[in-house]
């Protein structure tokens, strides 16, 4: 009890103390030229000329215009949020941001390295990770690893370096998880992909620090398309963070990476993922994970920023005892969407499922969550726990659920729960008629909400999203 | 020395049409005195207590309302809870995933910013007030008011009342919804708090608590204007007539 008090305590502490950068800081625009692009379009000639820059092998090239082929006929999803602003005509689809790859923080190009140390990743690097990669628009331009596990044989690069130095192991799991033909989102990665990270972690190791990957758009109407494939082989360990932000431009782009992620027999993953782009990006990503026998694979998810996102990390349970648990959160903020949930889908008996989503709405902000659980036939004894809570920050916000479940086995067992808050002019005035300060009350109640997933989701990320929250309440004036 | 004085009070909502609800009200309340407001349903007292706690769903007319002398009328509820004023609400708010414990301190740190009270000894003091008004361990970990009982939201405004120490304190209808027993408690805890230094107005639509409690003064709130100033045998004539008798009053008078 008294522990859990001091850390309360020490949370309120920290929030005080730290002053944050506003969201604008993030949202700079810099003035780095690229050194090609394939200009506004897509077209069968931009999908080969992509593969041509890159020299990739002939199977690639392929799969690209197979791809292509796919993204042609499938249709924009149509029951979800309005995709109608995606501007794919105008949209830039491959921007090449310069010549070489490094290891060395010193050799990127000055503009671009000023970006990330402004986004403070070189100093994340030293200070918490066991490796990073650095991607600018389509390309990576940075990728290091520490030596230590380097020598154990873990893997750690861009895919495009890997598509070169590791063809054959990329070839078997490229597109595996999450086939081109899922969506037409997903048929546009394949085809223009570019970008995104490769890792490998042996059977066996355990790797105790994050390795991080950090995606900056920078070109107005572009399009950021990054492809990452993790694979932790039997036993092992690994946990890998995205970080993502874009500077905020009239015209929008879009993002649609795809993740997939391959969790070998009693291995342990996690993906921890805070995205906060600008109010112009569209963020339509495929998020997929095999999780083989005895193996765990924890989702994190951070949705701050963007005009939309769609988002549905998925969890296929492929083996007896495979566990998954995905925990997401959600700000939807003035005017935009955050459409968002999990999917589980067991397939063998013991699994275990655990989902908790919360999203918070500020000023006309639209949550929707929207989940799937599957438990086949088969799948004996599994179990799965659903819970998605909402808070509403003033009266114009917006939280639907759209939970929907196939339970094919008898003996599997499956709870779901919900709950919506608010804060109002009630609940502040009563906070503040106690001496509270509005500000005070509101965190309060914003890390009251966070409360049970704080533990797991990153200190920064927990202080980031009270502070988003705080930032638009304050702008349109008054709460509630 | 204590002083709440409410001098001539006229305030509206703000929403809507801007309805007057307190009309032309005046009361005085000095610390070691305890005073009670009666009156039928929708005669204002709520929105008196709201008023006076700087709820921003009313605003003032004209006059205004003084706390030891110092005109609080235009600060907003937090400073004015600074000031050592405190109001227990008729329905008191759900604060889903604002714990208890946390809520207290927060409060508390707001309220005496002087006193460098350890978390330890905080949580000991707040420990051995719950068992006083009744509530166990367990609730210091709960959210406030989250699925509280009636009565538990009674029982965690008392104990907000002793652990914050205010000098004014408004009891809006802390008798309603408590059993017998619960009464007697809360009764006690009022008592026990009563000092040369607090300054005591409670509302009430029931004369029950008044016999347990024994205010000075008594007064009847009617259509938002104070009918009657008395004693305790204002009380006693209610609970036989009913404010029919108040009305009869007021209009012979
Ligand atoms: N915010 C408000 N907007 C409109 N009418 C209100 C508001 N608050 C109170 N009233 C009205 O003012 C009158 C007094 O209400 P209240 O103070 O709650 O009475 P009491 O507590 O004496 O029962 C009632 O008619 C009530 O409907
Ligand atoms: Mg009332």
């Amino acid at each position: 009890m008294e522990v859990r008090l001091e850390r309360e305590k020490e949370l309120e502490d920290l929030l005080g103390e730290l002053k944050y950068a506003s969201r604008s800081e993030f949202e700079f625009h810099d003035n780095s030229r690229p050194v090609y692009s394939t200009g506004k379009g897509l077209t069968r000639s931009v999908v080969e000329e992509i593969s041509e820059i890159k020299k990739e092998p002939d199977w690639m090239r392929r799969l690209r215009l197979k791809a292509f082929e796919i993204f042609q006929k499938k249709k924009v999803p149509e029951w979800g949020p309005d995709l109608s602003g995606i501007d794919w005509e105008n949209t830039t689809y491959y921007i090449k941001p310069d010549d070489r790859k490094t290891n060395d923080w010193e050799e990127v190009p000055q503009e671009i390295k000023d970006t990330f140390e402004k986004l403070g990743v070189p100093e994340m690097e030293r200070k918490y990770l066991a490796g990073s990669v650095a991607q600018y628009d389509s390309e990576g331009v940075y990728h290091n690893l520490k030596k230590t596990w380097e020598d154990k044989g873990v893997i750690f690069m861009d895919l495009d370096s890997a598509v070169q130095r590791y063809p054959d192991v990329v070839k078997e799991y490229f597109c595996r998880a999450v086939p081109f033909t899922d969506n037409k989102f997903a048929a546009l990665n394949g085809a223009v992909w570019s970008g995104g990270s490769f890792l490998y972690v042996p059977r066996g190791v355990h790797i105790d620090m994050p390795l991080q990957t950090y995606f900056r758009m920078n070109g107005e109407s572009s399009g950021q398309f990054e492809h990452t494939i993790v694979i932790a082989d039997e036993g092992s360990k690994a946990h890998y963070v995205e970080g993502c932000t874009a500077p905020i431009y009239d015209r929008n782009s879009l993002h649609s990476a795809i993740v997939e992620i391959y969790a070998k027999e009693n291995s342990q993953v996690r993906y921890t993922s805070v995205q906060n782009w600008s109010k112009s990006v569209y963020n339509l990503p495929t998020k997929r994970a095999w999780v083989e026998k005895g193996a765990k694979m924890e989702w994190v998810g951070g949705s701050l920023g963007s005009k939309v996102t769609m988002l549905y990390p998925s969890s296929y349970l492929r083996g007896p005892y495979a566990t998954t648990s995905n925990l997401n959160i959600s700000l939807a903020t003035s005017d935009t969407v955050k459409d968002t949930g999990a999917k589980a889908i067991h397939l063998a008996p013991h699994t275990n499922s655990r989902i908790i989503a919360k999203s918070l709405s500020v000023d006309n902000g639209l949550a929707i969550y929207r989940g799937l659980l599957r438990i086949n036939k088969g799948a004996l004894e599994s179990k799965s726990f659903v819970q998605c809570d909402a808070l509403l920050i003033d009266d114009n916000s917006q939280s639907i659920t759209y939970p929907h479940d196939e339970v094919h086995e008898p003996t599997a067992q499956f709870a779901h729960e919900a709950s919506v808050g608010r804060i109002g002019t009630e609940e502040l005035t009563y906070m503040r008629s106690r001496g509270l300060s509005e500000d005070e009350a509101s965190s309060m109640i914003v890390l009251g909400f966070l409360d049970d997933v704080m533990k797991e989701i990153p200190m920064e990320f927990a202080i980031e999203m009270n502070r988003l929250v705080r930032l638009e309440m304050s702008k349109f004036g008054a709460v509630g | 020395m204590s002083e709440l004085f409410v001098d001539n009070l006229t305030a509206r909502t703000v929403r809507g049409e801007g309805k007057v609800i307190l009309k032309n009200l005046s009361l005085k309340i000095r610390g070691g005195e305890i005073h009670a407001l009666m009156g039928p349903n929708g005669a204002g007292k709520s929105t008196l207590g709201y008023v006076l706690m700087g709820h921003p769903d009313y605003e003032i007319v004209s006059g205004r309302i003084m706390l030891d002398g110092k005109d609080i009328s235009n600060l907003p509820p937090e400073e004015r809870a600074r000031r050592g004023l405190f109001l227990a609400y008729q329905q008191p708010v759900e604060l889903q995933g604002v714990k208890i414990s946390s809520f207290l301190r927060a409060a508390y740190n707001q309220m005496h910013p002087d006193e460098k009270m350890g978390v330890t000894d905080f949580y000991k003091m707040v420990r051995s007030y719950l068992k006083r008004v009744g509530l166990d361990e367990s609730f210091l970990s709960r959210s406030v008011n989250d699925g509280f009982s009636g009565g538990e939201k009674k029982r965690l405004e008392i104990l907000q009342m002793v652990v914050l120490r205010p000098k004014f304190v408004i009891l809006d209808e802390i008798d309603s919804g408590l059993d017998v027993d619960a009464l007697k408690l809360i009764s006690e805890e009022i008592r026990a708090y009563h000092s040369e230094s607090v300054a005591f107005l409670i509302i009430t639509h029931y004369q029950r608590i008044l016999k347990d409690i024994e205010p000075e003064f008594v007064h009847v709130l009617l259509n938002g204007t104070i009918a009657i100033n008395g004693g305790v045998d204002v009380a006693n004539s209610i609970e036989k007539e009913g404010y029919e008798w108040v009305r009869g009053v007021t209009v012979g008078s």
